[in-house]
């Protein structure tokens, strides 16, 4: 505070600049965040002459944003629809399954001793660390020599496991769900999975929104897993089926349609994102905060 | 291509968790209760297994098992005979595949550009996100609700759908940013050989930023008030306060987000497919993960595995290389 004696005005003036500064870097940040999202909003509002001839930030005379959305939901029977339902499948089903065997095992690895507690805990930490898409190939060649591939289960059967969510119900578990609740349990005469149920899963709801919300996520913006796995088009999720589209460069389904299918798709999880903020920032921390 | 949404890194939070449940004055779990009735013991002593057993093997079956057949997989070779009419046989060859893979100049050069993008485009977006982290941090900030949102947004976006996005936004007959570049004189093509690490690295710092951003503005909430307050105090603010007090005390939330995004850069893969779209010189071996999936293709089911391993290796060595390396010095500090 030293300095403030040179001259209150000076400082003041200085103030002002390095909010303006600050206020300058955030506005450009925000720009470069949002710009891309909205060219993708304008652009499935635009029919497929206009995409090349307009604006790519705005809008364009027409907006033929249900004309889109109907001509994509019809063509080739369908499909796009049937991708989005698959894609629904595979991530609601997959963060249920994943969520209750995680919830389980979480349990059980906070609240019982037995042998081999930590070493079973520590090889699930391991293989947080690491990257699920190492893990696609090798699986890929595993269930190929089963003749697993290319049918739901190949998908279904990866998504359903969930060390982060372990992870997550084991520390939320040790937090929430008090011994004395469980003793009270038992001496009522409940057996364990009862007392699982009925009072362990009751008081780690909350945290359970959690775990199925980041599995949701990661099944639902998934690509190398099914990619991999699903040659029959009927079977892929959303995002297989738009790259597929891509890569025929407009050929088979106009760019304006690959466009509406991307902003469709990315509606589902960026409002899930809006509406649960609560939940997520909740996982997304519980590691970095000491 | 980054890590799924996953945080935790170090184990300080199990860790202290442990502290508390294990040798804890109370007994926590129920074997140590009392047996009040004989068959009830029986069954608590198989109670977490019975709770396991759902997880465990689905975990053998989906981790362990690939790990083992990749590696199992990568000491065999198919063995052709010369004419091709009796089925080719599995041979047992060692470590000649690996010799196969280094010796295979599309992998390693693909090795070696995901580590150079990575060199570049990490220390860039960690930058980013801990400079708008800071921003986010300070008490004046206007605005702070919509702008961590506005942020956080590219990360809801799955990596394909933003590599989507990009390339149409690249594609040199529809870049929106092309032609308000080309109304100022400057021609670009962002599909171009030389452009395409800048482009995919901007895809990736795009998605990720925000999220990144996110882990280290709540490390900096965690930091207590009188902490700040105090050193106010002593007349250190603004930048200085950030540099000698904040930076330090958010080097955990640093330390993982770079090793989350060294890991993610290494397994690169979403993005880059995505541009072949608009970029038909974009090799298929251009990132390790596709140069393996390329043998895949190939049939090569071998040299995939051995691939395949080869980067799981890279991975490793890189992420607990760049952890010891930053323990080392800050004990030296």
């Amino acid at each position: 505070m030293k300095q403030s004696s040179a001259g209150p005005a000076r400082a003041g003036a200085t103030r002002a600049a390095g909010r303006i500064g600050v206020l300058a870097v955030l506005v450009l940040a925000a720009l470069y965040s949002l710009l891309p999202v909205w060219w993708l909003v304008v652009s499935a509002t635009k029919g497929s002459s206009d995409l090349f001839s307009s604006n790519g930030f705005w809008f364009a005379g027409r907006i033929e944003i249900v004309r889109n959305v109907s001509t994509l939901l019809g063509v080739q029977d369908g499909i796009y629809g049937r991708w989005l339902l698959n894609s629904l499948l595979y991530a609601v089903g997959g963060a249920l399954a994943a969520t209750l065997l995680s919830a389980m095992a979480g349990y059980v690895l906070a609240k019982y001793t037995f042998r081999g507690r930590e070493a079973v805990f520590n090889t699930v930490l391991g293989a947080i660390l690491i990257p699920a898409p190492l893990f696609a190939l090798p699986l890929y060649l595993m269930f190929s020599a089963t003749h697993i591939v290319n049918t739901f289960w190949a998908v279904f059967i990866p998504s359903i496991v969930s060390p982060f969510g372990v992870y997550l119900s084991r520390i939320y578990a040790a937090a929430a769900v008090p011994d004395e609740l469980l003793e009270a349990g038992r001496i009522d005469g409940a057996g364990e999975f009862r007392i699982f149920r009925s009072i362990a899963l009751r008081v780690l709801q909350p945290s359970l929104v959690t775990i199925f919300l980041f599995q949701f996520v990661t099944i639902w913006t998934n690509y190398l897993l099914p990619s991999l796995m699903l040659a029959n088009d009927r079977l892929q999720p959303v995002t297989v089926g738009l790259v597929a589209w891509k890569e025929q460069r407009g050929q088979t389904v106009p760019y304006n349609l690959i466009i509406t299918g991307a902003l469709l798709s990315v509606i589902p999880i960026v409002v899930m994102f809006l509406l649960l903020q609560r939940y997520w920032k909740a996982g997304l921390t519980s590691g970095s905060v000491k | 291509m980054h890590p799924a949404p996953t945080t935790p890194t170090t184990a300080a939070p199990v860790r202290s968790h442990e502290e508390r449940t294990g040798p804890a004055p109370k007994p926590s779990g129920p074997t140590p209760a009392p047996a009040p009735r004989g068959r009830a013991v029986d069954w608590r002593r198989w109670t977490p297994l019975g709770f396991l057993l759902p997880f465990g093997t689905l975990f053998l079956i989906t981790f362990v098992a690939p790990i083992c057949y990749a590696l199992h997989q990568s000491l065999f070779k198919l063995h052709r005979s010369g004419l091709g009419l009796t089925p080719p046989s599995t041979v047992f060859t060692g470590l000649s595949n690996y010799a196969d893979a280094l010796a295979d100049g599309a992998f390693t050069s693909s090795v070696v550009r995901v580590l150079l993008i990575g060199a570049v485009q990490v220390p860039l977006m960690l930058g980013l996100a801990l400079l708008l982290a800071l921003l986010l941090d300070a008490r004046r900030t206007p605005g702070k609700r919509f702008f961590r949102l506005a942020f956080f947004l590219p990360y809801a976006i799955p990596g394909v759908i933003g590599g989507l996005m990009w390339s149409f936004l690249y594609q040199p007959d529809v870049s929106p940013i092309a032609d308000a570049l080309a109304g100022i004189g400057l021609h670009v093509d962002f599909t171009s050989d030389s452009w395409l690490p800048w482009s995919v690295g901007n895809i990736l710092t795009w998605g990720w930023t925000g999220y990144n951003m996110i882990v280290i503005h709540s490390a900096l909430k965690a930091i207590p008030g009188e902490l700040t307050e105090a050193a106010a105090l002593d007349g250190c603010t603004g930048w200085r306060l950030a540099w000698h007090v904040k930076i330090p005390l958010v080097r955990p939330a640093l330390l993982m987000t770079t090793v989350f995004s060294i890991i993610g850069t290494a397994q690169l893969y979403n993005e880059p497919v995505v541009m072949k779209a608009v970029a038909p010189n974009l090799s298929s071996s251009w990132t390790p993960i596709m140069a393996a999936q390329n043998e895949v293709a190939a049939n090569n089911y071998h040299a995939a595995a051995t691939r395949s391993v080869l980067l799981a290796l890279v991975i490793f060595v890189l992420s607990f290389g760049f952890m010891r390396f930053v323990n080392k010095r800050g004990a030296a500090l």
